[in-house]
Order: C-alpha cells, then structure tokens, then sequence
C-alpha cells in the first residue's frame, strides 16, 4: 500500500468519525469543532487527489472564515439549552433521512456507471492547480461566476439593511 | 535517501530553528524594550542574561498547571497545542534559500515543502486557523474575560485577514504566481515587490500585526480590561505555549512579507561580485544571512513598533480594518491590475 493510499483511508476514515462528531455532539462548540476536524480531513482527501488548490481553498473558507464565525456565534450567543431542541420536527428529520438516502443511491449508481473514472487519470492531476481553476473561472465559466457573485452581493446587500433596520 | 526522509529532516530542523529563534526573540523583547525604555533589561542570568529565556522555560515547566473548576477541560488542553502547532506548521511552505546542486546534478531545494503550487495561500489558510487556539482557550475557560478576549481576537482576525488577502492579491499579481520559491525568483536582482507594491506592503505589514495579536493590535489580551485576556486561566507551559505561539507567529509572518515584498533570499549585485555560483554551499549560506537578515529588521520593527504605539480603541480597529485597509487593498488591487494588463 503505497503512502498516497494508506493517506487517503486514515483521511476517509478520520473524515466520517468527524463527521458521526458533528451530528452527535449535544455541546454545539463540540459540534462545530467535529466540523472543523471534518473540513480538514476533506482537505486531506483532496490532496491526495492531487487538487491542492482545492484543499487550501476548503480549509481558507470554510475552516478559517465559515466556520469561525459560526463559532464566534455560538459563543456570542452562549448556547447551552441543547436539551430544549432534543426530539423536535420529526417530519423534518424524516425528511432529511429521505434526501439522505437518495443521494445514497445517486453516489452508487454514479460509481457503478463508470467504472473507468475511479482511478485518477493523469490529466486530472492537472486539474488541481491555480491556473487551471482560475482559466475555466475566467473562461468558460465566467457568467456562472459572475452571477454567482452578484447573488453574494445581493445576500451582503440584504444581510446589512436586515442588521440596520432598527436604526433607520 | 527517499525524498519522506529527507523532508521529515528538513522539517526537524526548521521545527528546532523556529523555536529557538522563538526563545531567542522573547529575550530580544526585553532587552529591546528595556532600551527603548532607558532600563536595563535581563543581565543576571548568564552573560548579558542571555540564559534568560532557559530559566523562563525552566520555571513554566515546574510551575503548577491549573485548571479552572467547571472549565472545558479537553478543550482547555487543546487550545494551546492548536496554537504553537498552526504557528509552527506555515514554516513547511518558507524558502530561506534556494537550492544546493548535488553531485548527481538534482537540486536539493532548502525549504520543507518546495515548490508548493499554492505557497502562499497555504500561509493564509493557516494563519486563519490560528484564531481557533484563542477562541477555543478563551470559551474553555469559563471565564468571562478569556470570552471576551476570544471573541475579540476572532473578529479582528477576521477583518484584517481580508486586507491581508487582498494586499497579497495585488504582489501576487506582479510576482504571477503563489509558489514562494516562484515569488522570490520572480524578484531577482533587485526588483523587490516593494517597489511597485508600496501600499500593499503597508496593507499587509499592519494586518500582519492585527494577525499575530501584537501591538498597537493586542486587544485580546489587553490588560487593562481584560486581565489577560484568553489565558487569564492558563498557567505553566500551557501559558507558555501561547507565549511561544506568538513568537514563531512573528517569525512567520516576517519570514513571509520577506519572501512576498523583500526578495527573499534575493541580493542584487553581492552574489556575482563575491563569486558564488548557484547551487554552491557558499552562495546557500550567504542566501540564508540575507534572509535572516531582512527578517531580524522586520522583527525589530514588530518589536519596536510594540513599545512605542500605545493601543488602539475597539471601534478604531474596527475602522482601520473595514473602512481604511479594505478600500485601500481593493484601490491596490485595481490599480495593480490596470498596470500590468498595459504594461506587459
């Protein structure tokens, strides 16, 4: 088992214990603290699969931005009633374990419809740097991109005047 | 020697050099203070008390380590490792020196993880994981001051870590790429970022202070308000880890505005006068003086800016970093931009 190999299972497998962490944690900073762990095990996986760009960019916005807010909220809230959410919207949790399970069957089928695309292909190693993220960005995505801007703008936009309403 | 070895050495070293300068820095702290302050400084222990920092860590091993009752004890325990071990690990990506050419013509590059495609991003990605050490010390210690002293220090490294992204943004595109080795050769013979990227040094030199929580920027261990702010409830070498934490984040950060700004190991003119070609160990050894040379100013300037600027209010900080530093990075950035699309 070469080095790549026996990194990407401790990862997976570090991956999904953080990830069990997140959903059973009743204490939220603990929670979020899994999360974080799960952000950087992901990050490991991508390196493995050679997209570095992508790992630095998991652990720069969501473990270094995303998730510090979070937990700057939890502690600025002081969460602690935990014990109030305990067994609530079950037509939601049934839900979600529907959404869950399909999602499921779409990964099985996905892997066992194309057998060839399991292993990495050398081109793909291509695929993870900077340059070739920031060309198809500027590229051929550049409408997505942009438009998925203008919707981050719209959200900022609307986040500040919900925050400044009482002031006016 | 398969190249696992040979990193896993390289790292031993650069983990033993960062903590000794680290130790080496706590000294210079004071004997740097004590003379901008017209004092005298640590002279008992040691020749000009330069076994200072020895007995300073001597004492935090053998001092109690206390635990506040109803504090989140994994967590407590965790924080500081967090902190020296984000501080520690952003050296992998720091080249002091190029390379050394073997007897079988590869190149034995010096730093841990040369050529890392995303360098410097790698640096910003950990310098905002630092903030977790804080937050996570400050929560754990059920302790309202450590709270506020952790909740402080996320807000502000969040703010200035948007300037510093940004000021890096604008060198970036001037140097065209985000490997460190890269940047550096990017600068050679003396055209240092610095030059062209004046305002965006200034940007990332002060969001680096805000970053590494020293002063004018140290509000979340400001002692007046907040006792000591996250490690009001830290003692022994936990405290001391945190201690630590901020010295090699100092080391770090003026490693890397060398290696962005000043050229890194880069001197114009001196190699080729001297002789020394690339790839020599005469021309790694002087490589390396350069660097630790530019990085000792910038750490003499973190020191001397600490004790000569008293410290900024909450809401100034505030203001600097989203109203003057933000805009001002933006401004660089298109400003940059413009020059290089015409230019090149």
């Amino acid at each position: 088992m070469s080095l790549q190999v026996a990194l990407f299972f401790l990862f997976g497998i570090g991956a999904i214990a953080s990830a069990i962490g997140t959903i059973t944690r009743r204490n939220p900073v603990a929670a979020a603290v899994n999360l974080i762990v799960h952000f950087f095990m992901l990050a490991g996986l991508y390196l493995t699969l050679q997209a570095q760009f992508l790992a630095i960019l998991q652990i720069l916005v969501y473990a270094g931005a995303i998730m510090v807010l979070v937990v700057f909220v939890i502690m600025l809230l002081n969460l602690g009633n935990e014990e109030a959410l305990r067994e609530q919207f079950t037509l939601r949790k049934v839900l979600g374990a529907a959404i869950a399970a399909i999602f499921m069957l779409q990964l099985g089928v996905l892997f066992n419809a194309s057998p060839s695309q399991r292993y990495l292909s050398p081109a793909a190693a291509s695929l993870g740097t900077a340059e070739s993220i920031g060309q198809a960005l500027f590229t051929t995505y550049l409408f997505p991109f942009e438009a998925i801007s203008l919707l981050l703008l719209a959200a900022l936009v609307g986040a500040i005047i919900l925050a400044k309403r009482k002031v006016e | 020697m398969s190249s696992l070895v040979l990193t896993l050495i390289k790292g031993a070293i650069a983990l033993n050099v960062a903590l000794v300068v680290a130790a080496a820095l706590v000294y210079l702290e004071r004997r740097i203070s004590a003379w901008i302050q017209y004092r005298i400084g640590p002279n008992r222990v040691g020749p000009f008390g330069l076994l200072q920092p020895l007995a300073d860590v001597l004492k935090l091993y053998t001092k109690e380590d206390i635990v506040p009752y109803n504090a989140s004890k994994p967590f407590h325990r965790i924080a500081p490792i967090i902190s020296i071990a984000v501080a520690l690990s952003v050296l992998c990506v720091i080249a002091p020196a190029s390379y050394l050419l073997l007897d079988d013509g590869t190149k034995l590059f010096i730093a841990v993880a040369p050529n890392v495609n995303v360098g410097l991003l790698f640096y910003l990605a950990l310098s905002s994981i630092g903030v977790y050490g804080i937050v996570l010390a400050g929560w754990s210690s059920n302790n309202k001051y450590s709270l506020l002293g952790g909740l402080r220090s996320s807000a502000q490294m969040i703010s200035y870590e948007l300037a510093m992204g940004l000021a890096a943004v604008a060198a970036v595109m001037v140097s065209g790429s985000l490997d460190m080795n890269q940047i550096i050769a990017s600068q050679s013979g003396g055209r240092w970022n610095i030059w062209f990227q004046p305002l965006g040094f200034l940007i990332f030199l002060v969001a680096s202070f805000a970053e590494t929580n020293r002063a004018p920027f140290d509000l979340p261990e400001a002692e007046p308000e907040l006792v000591g702010g996250y490690h009001t409830e830290y003692s022994g070498m936990k405290f001391g880890l945190f201690y630590l934490a901020e010295y090699a984040n100092m080391f770090t950060a003026s490693a890397v505005m060398t290696t962005l700004y000043l050229g890194g190991y880069d001197m114009p003119f001196l190699p080729t006068l001297l002789g020394l070609q690339e790839g020599t160990l005469p021309r790694v050894l002087f490589e390396l003086a350069v660097f630790v040379g530019k990085v000792s100013v910038l750490l003499f300037l973190f020191i001397w800016v600490r004790w000569t600027l008293p410290r900024f209010r909450y809401d100034q900080l505030m203001n600097l970093g989203w109203r003057v530093l933000l805009p001002l990075g933006l401004a660089n950035i298109v400003i940059t931009g413009a020059i290089v699309f015409f230019v090149r």
